[in-house]
């Protein structure tokens, strides 16, 4: 298990291999499909976004409300291949490190990943009574109207993770 | 000589009442019961997968499961966030009169109440196009009602998770493509899956009927007991045939690599027309809930 704290720089993003095992801590940001459709539009009409993308990281989750004194509810990866049309933008214009989710990318997201660098981490789908222990707290920052889907702060705290594509292409999910 | 018994009562005489508020709060602690507490079978398959699993990295995932299943159900929390489309299997008496409403009205009312007291996601839109507004309590349930003999209501929910879900297919294939076309047809849609579904998944597959029966059968597959065989030998043969040739790919637990990429392949079967052979792959994530009740 290797330790590592956000914000990711692309020195670090680029000495990760297809097969670390993380423990993942600092500010994460949340997105799903609705939330990264908007980012993109933004970027579109050359607006400023709500959060600065620059070296950090996205989950791609939408998470159970929280109990009352409880920072989130249940809180693990949706499939990653709903965002696959729009992370390259976020990688190349927003310079975007990392993506947490589950399940394959497309070819044009691990161009991307290559070219400008940046890491795919892969974190255990159905087990988001786990996930949210790491996470210490929470807060919406953008597109409150989109509920679980509206972008989160997160800090999270040895979130487990592992490196399932890197910036050379290695790709777990490809056999 | 035995004596016969006439029941006397008329017919609206032998109706059993069940209450309205009852249905509503017992399924309201069913969806509550079922997206944290996963059935024994299935946390006993996530073991014995654990045990098996060769790959360290599709090991430290099932692992994760255990881990997962005891918080969710001691916490208590959600398995998954995604506390799915809530799906259910009536069987009602037809002696039974749901008092003060429809049991379609009562189900969905339980629905609200299960998904907002409980803190459980929200997770369905109201058009599928335009919009897609969220109804705000997971409503309208999904509910496949079947009247049956006697005075009893069964009820079964099993919310589906959309990940797993949009894997799932159907095709109709030709009766000359028979048990191979079938076996071809159910593994590789499990492996194009990959990670997507969250594997380790069961498998549910419905073979015969007519398209949308195909399908209710696919899903109803995955209500079995965990690995309990299809109680005809030639469909239980073809479902460790199809088990040992999707886990032979390599998939693994979440896509990542390994020996089990499914726990188990259930087959449901009906007569079908003779210019037909329809095939349906319903799949479930490996957090493969179901809670249930009668009254």
């Amino acid at each position: 298990m290797k330790k590592l704290t956000t914000p990711l720089d692309e020195k670090t993003v680029r000495s990760l291999k297809a097969g670390d095992q993380i423990l993942l801590s600092g500010v994460i940001w949340t997105g799903r499909d609705q939330a990264h459709k908007r980012l993109v539009a933004l970027l579109d009409e050359g607006k400023d976004l709500p959060v600065d993308l620059q070296d950090q990281a996205i989950y791609f989750v939408g998470p159970c409300p929280a109990r009352p004194g409880e920072p989130i509810g249940s809180a693990g990866p949706t499939t990653s291949g709903r965002m696959d049309a729009y992370s390259p933008r976020l990688i190349k214009d927003c310079k975007l490190r990392g993506m947490i989710g589950k399940g394959g990318r497309s070819d044009a997201v691990v161009d991307a990943m290559k070219q400008y660098g940046a890491v795919y981490f892969a974190a255990a789908g159905g087990a988001g009574a786990l996930i949210a222990q790491s996470i210490k707290k929470a807060e919406v920052i953008a597109f409150p109207d989109l509920g679980p889907e509206a972008i989160h702060r997160l800090e999270v705290e040895d979130l487990p993770l592992v490196v399932a594509i890197d910036s050379d292409g290695n790709d777990l999910y490809k056999r | 000589m035995t004596a016969i018994k006439i029941d006397t009562r008329t017919p609206a005489e032998r109706l059993r009442l069940i209450p309205f508020d009852e249905i509503v709060e017992k399924t309201a602690a069913c969806c509550f019961e079922a997206a944290c507490q996963l059935p024994a079978d299935v946390l006993q398959a996530i073991r014995s997968a654990a045990e098996k699993e060769t790959s360290p990295l599709g090991k430290g995932f099932l692992e994760q499961y255990i881990e997962n299943a005891k918080i969710a159900s001691t916490h208590p929390m959600p398995i998954c966030q995604d506390t799915g489309f809530a799906v259910f299997f009536v069987e009602m008496g037809e002696m039974v009169k749901v008092d003060g409403g429809s049991i379609y009205e009562a189900i969905t009312a339980g629905v609200a109440k299960g998904y907002k007291e409980g803190f459980l996601r929200k997770s369905i839109v109201r058009d599928p196009l335009f919009g897609r507004p969220n109804t705000g309590d997971n409503t309208p349930p999904i509910i496949h009602l079947t009247l049956v003999p006697g005075d009893k209501l069964n009820v079964i929910l099993a919310p589906k998770g959309g990940g797993s879900e949009n894997m799932s297919a159907l095709k109709m294939l030709k009766p000359s493509d028979g048990r191979d076309g079938v076996v071809k047809f159910v593994t590789e849609t499990v492996i194009s899956a990959g990670g997507n579904p969250c594997p380790p998944t069961v498998v549910g597959v419905g073979i015969g009927g007519t398209f949308e029966k195909a399908a209710f059968l696919a899903k109803k597959a995955l209500l079995r007991k965990l690995g309990e065989p299809n109680p005809q030998k030639e469909y239980a043969e073809l479902e460790q045939e199809i088990l040992a040739k999707i886990n032979a790919s390599g998939v693994g637990p979440q896509g990542l690599g390994g020996d089990i990429t499914s726990f188990a392949v259930h087959i449901e079967q009906f007569p079908c027309h003779i210019a037909s052979l329809p095939v349906t792959v319903n799949l479930n994530c490996h957090a493969a809930r179901h809670a249930g009740f009668e009254l």
